[in-house]
C-alpha cells in the first residue's frame, strides 16, 4: 500500500476513534446524575422541572438525545459553561496556550536532559556513573508527581522565597498567543511547573534512549564505523543514535499525551491558569459542558498525536513498511 | 527449599544489588502493613485519642518535637507515623487488589482473543487500542468523577484502566504458544477448547504476567495516589498514602512540610522497591534479554 493510502486509512480510523469516544463520552454523562438540577432554580416545582426537561431535550430517547448532541457538536456548539454562563468551547481555548506552553516546556527539558544522559548511560553500561544514572532514572519513575511539586514549592518558594509557587506571571503576547516564558516574571512562573511536569518523562525517555543505544552498539555497523576511523563521538551521534532515536520518537508521542493529563495534577499545584486546572475545577463543580469539551478536545489531540507518530515513524525508518 | 537457594534464578538474585534492595524495601513495607498497628502508640482514626494540644508537632529531631511522634503530627494531633502506617496498607491493599482484578479480567480476555481469534480477537483488540491511545491516569480520573469516589469506585476505575496491558500480553503470548505442537498434540488428543486453554496454553503465558503484574501494582499504587490528592479517590475517612499528602499541601505554606513530605517519601520507597524488583525479574524471565 502506499503511503498516501495509508494515510488515509489512519486518517478514518482516527475518525472512527473519535465517534466511539463521543459516544463513551456521552453515556457516562447520561448516567451521572440528572443535568436539569444544575439549571433550575432549588425551589422549583415538579411542573417547572418537567418543563425545563423538555425545553432541554431531556424527554427524548437516548439515541435522539445522542444525535442532538453529536450535530451540535459537529457545528461547533459545545453547549454554556454552567458556572461561568459562556460558550464551553470558548473557555477551554482560552486556557488551551497555558497548559500547551507548559508542556512543551517540560517535554523539551525532558528530552534535552534525556537524551545527552541515555547516550552515556548506553554507551558505557558498566561505568559507576551510568548505573547512578539508571538508578536515578527508576526514582524518577518512582516518585508521585504532584509530591515532587509540593516539595519544589517548599524548598524554592517556602524554605528559600526565590521562585514563585503559583500563576503564570507576566504574559506577552506572540504570534496571537499569551505566553509567559518571554518575560522575566512569567520564565520565573514558569520553572517549578514545568521541571515537576518533566521528572517522569525524563526518566522514561532516559531508559529508552539508553536500551536503543545498547542494541545500537552490539550491531555490526558501529564496529565498522570504528574500523573505517571514524572519531567516538562521532559513531556515537550520528551511527548509534541516529538509530537508536526510532523508539524514542514513539515514546515522545505517548509522553506528550501522558504529560497533556499529568499537567491536570501540575496545574492544580501551582494555580497555573490551563485546561487541567479548568477541568479539576469543572468536576468538582458539576460543570459538565466544560467536561465533555475538555474530553473531546484531549481525545482529538491524543489521537492527532498518534497519527503523526505513526506518520514520521514510516518517514525516518525506511525498514519500516505500511501494511 | 534446598533446590530454590541452588537454583540459577537466586544465584542471579544474590548477585544483584538492586534486587537486593529492592525486596528488602519490600520486606520492610510488609511488615510494617501487617504488624504497624502494633508499633504505634495512637490510632489515627479514633477520635478519642487525639489531643487537639498536640496539633503541629515537628518531628522529634527539631526544636519543639515530642518523643511520643517520632514524624511529627498533623493539624488534629494526628501522629504522622500512625497516618503513614495505616495509610500504606491502604495504599497497598488497593493497588495488589487492582493488580489481581485487572489481571484476571485482561488474562482472560487475552486468552479468549489470542486462541479464539476471529470477531472477538478484533473486538477484544480494537477496545484495547482506543483505550491505550489516552493515558491510563486521564481515563481513571473521568471514570471517577463520573461514577463517584471510594475504595471500591477506585478499584473498578483501576481495573478497567489496567486489563489492556495483560490482555496484549497474554495474548501476544498466546498466539506463539498455540502454534506449538504440544497444543495440536492435545487436540488431537480429543481435550476441549476451554481444557486446552486452562491446562496448557494458561500455564506457558505465565511468566510474563509475573513481570507485568510487579510493575503494575507499582503504577496502580501512583495512579491512586495522584486521584486521591486530586481529591476524587479514597474518602477521607479511609485515607491513603496520596490524600495524606494532599491533606498536608494546605499548610505547607505555612512551613509545615512534615504532614506531606513523610507521607510521599513512603510511597516513593514502596513504588521504588517494587520497581528494582520488578526490574529484575524482567531481566531474569524474559529470555530474549539473556
Amino acid at each position: 500500500m502506499s503511503v498516501l493510502g495509508y494515510t488515509i486509512k489512519r486518517l478514518l480510523q482516527m475518525v472512527l476513534v473519535l465517534f466511539a469516544v463521543s459516544v463513551i463520552v456521552f453515556l457516562m454523562m447520561s448516567f451521572t446524575g440528572d443535568p436539569v438540577f444544575m439549571v433550575i432554580p432549588i425551589d422549583s416545582t415538579a411542573a417547572e422541572i418537567e418543563q425545563a426537561r423538555r425545553l432541554l431535550g431531556l424527554d427524548r430517547s437516548l439515541l435522539s438525545q445522542y444525535f442532538i448532541f453529536l450535530g451540535d457538536m459537529l457545528q461547533g456548539d459545545f453547549g454554556r459553561s454552567y458556572v461561568f454562563r459562556q460558550p464551553a468551547m470558548q473557555l477551554i481555548l482560552e486556557r488551551l496556550p497555558a497548559t500547551i506552553e507548559m508542556v512543551l516546556v517540560a517535554i523539551t527539558l525532558a528530552t534535552a536532559i534525556a537524551i545527552p544522559l541515555g547516550v552515556y548511560a548506553g554507551a558505557n553500561p558498566n561505568r559507576p556513573v551510568s548505573r547512578g544514572i539508571m538508578a536515578g532514572s527508576l526514582l524518577g519513575i518512582s516518585l508521585p508527581g504532584f509530591w515532587v511539586g509540593m516539595m519544589l514549592i517548599f524548598f524554592f518558594s517556602v524554605r528559600y522565597p526565590l521562585l514563585p509557587s503559583s500563576g503564570r506571571g507576566d504574559t506577552v503576547e506572540v504570534f496571537g498567543l499569551r505566553l509567559s516564558i518571554f518575560t522575566a516574571d512569567g520564565f520565573a512562573h514558569i520553572i517549578l511547573p514545568a521541571l515537576t511536569l518533566a521528572l517522569a518523562t525524563l526518566a522514561i525517555m532516559l531508559r529508552i534512549t539508553r536500551a536503543g543505544m545498547m542494541e545500537v552498539m552490539r550491531q555490526d555497523y558501529m564496529r565498522f564505523a570504528r574500523a573505517k576511523g571514524a572519531s567516538r563521538r562521532s559513531i556515537l551521534f550520528r551511527h548509534g543514535l541516529k538509530n537508536a532515536l526510532i523508539p524514542v520518537v514513539t515514546i515522545f508521542g505517548l509522553q506528550l499525551g501522558d504529560l497533556i493529563a499529568f499537567a491536570t495534577i501540575t496545574e492544580t499545584i501551582f494555580a497555573w491558569p490551563g485546561t487541567g486546572k479548568l477541568l479539576i475545577d469543572s468536576i468538582y463543580r458539576g460543570d459538565r459542558p466544560v467536561i465533555v469539551v475538555y474530553l473531546m478536545l484531549t481525545a482529538f489531540i491524543f489521537v492527532a498525536i498518534n497519527f503523526l507518530v505513526d506518520i514520521v515513524y514510516t518517514l525516518i525508518d525506511p525498514r519500516i513498511s505500511v501494511k | 527449599m534446598t533446590r530454590f537457594l541452588s537454583s540459577e534464578f537466586f544465584y542471579h538474585y544474590r548477585r544483584n544489588l538492586p534486587a537486593i534492595f529492592g525486596s528488602a524495601l519490600l520486606l520492610c513495607f510488609t511488615l510494617m502493613a501487617i504488624f504497624g498497628p502494633l508499633l504505634v502508640a495512637q490510632d489515627p482514626y479514633d477520635v478519642t485519642q487525639l489531643e487537639l494540644m498536640d496539633s503541629f508537632k515537628p518531628p522529634v529531631w527539631l526544636e519543639g518535637g515530642d518523643p511520643r511522634y517520632l514524624l511529627g503530627t498533623d493539624g488534629q494531633g494526628r501522629d504522622v507515623l500512625a497516618s503513614i502506617v495505616y495509610g500504606a496498607r491502604i495504599s497497598a491493599f488497593i493497588g495488589l487488589a487492582a493488580m489481581l482484578c485487572s489481571c484476571l479480567i485482561g488474562t482472560t480476555l487475552g486468552l479468549v482473543a489470542g486462541y479464539y481469534g476471529g470477531l472477538a480477537d478484533s473486538v477484544i483488540m480494537r477496545i484495547a487500542d482506543i483505550q491505550l491511545s489516552f493515558p491510563s491516569m486521564l481515563i481513571a480520573l473521568f471514570l471517577m468523577s463520573a461514577f463517584g469516589t471510594g475504595i471500591d469506585m477506585v478499584l473498578i476505575a483501576l481495573t478497567a484502566v489496567g486489563w489492556v496491558v495483560y490482555a496484549r500480553t497474554v495474548r501476544g503470548s498466546t498466539l506463539g504458544e498455540i502454534q506449538k505442537e504440544y497444543i495440536q498434540a492435545a487436540r488431537v488428543a480429543g481435550l476441549g477448547n476451554v481444557a486446552i486453554i486452562r491446562k496448557h496454553v494458561l500455564p506457558n503465558v505465565l511468566t510474563p504476567l509475573i513481570v507485568v503484574s510487579t510493575i503494575q501494582v507499582g503504577t496502580f499504587i501512583l495512579i491512586e495516589a495522584s486521584l486521591s490528592f486530586l481529591g476524587v479517590g479514597v474518602p477521607i475517612t479511609q485515607p491513603s498514602l496520596g490524600l495524606l499528602v494532599k491533606e498536608g499541601f494546605d499548610v505547607l505554606f505555612s512551613g509545615i512540610w512534615w504532614t506531606s513530605a513523610f507521607p510521599g517519601l513512603f510511597i516513593m520507597f514502596l513504588v521504588f522497591g517494587i520497581n528494582l524488583f520488578g526490574d529484575f525479574l524482567r531481566d531474569e524471565l524474559n529470555p530474549r534479554l539473556r
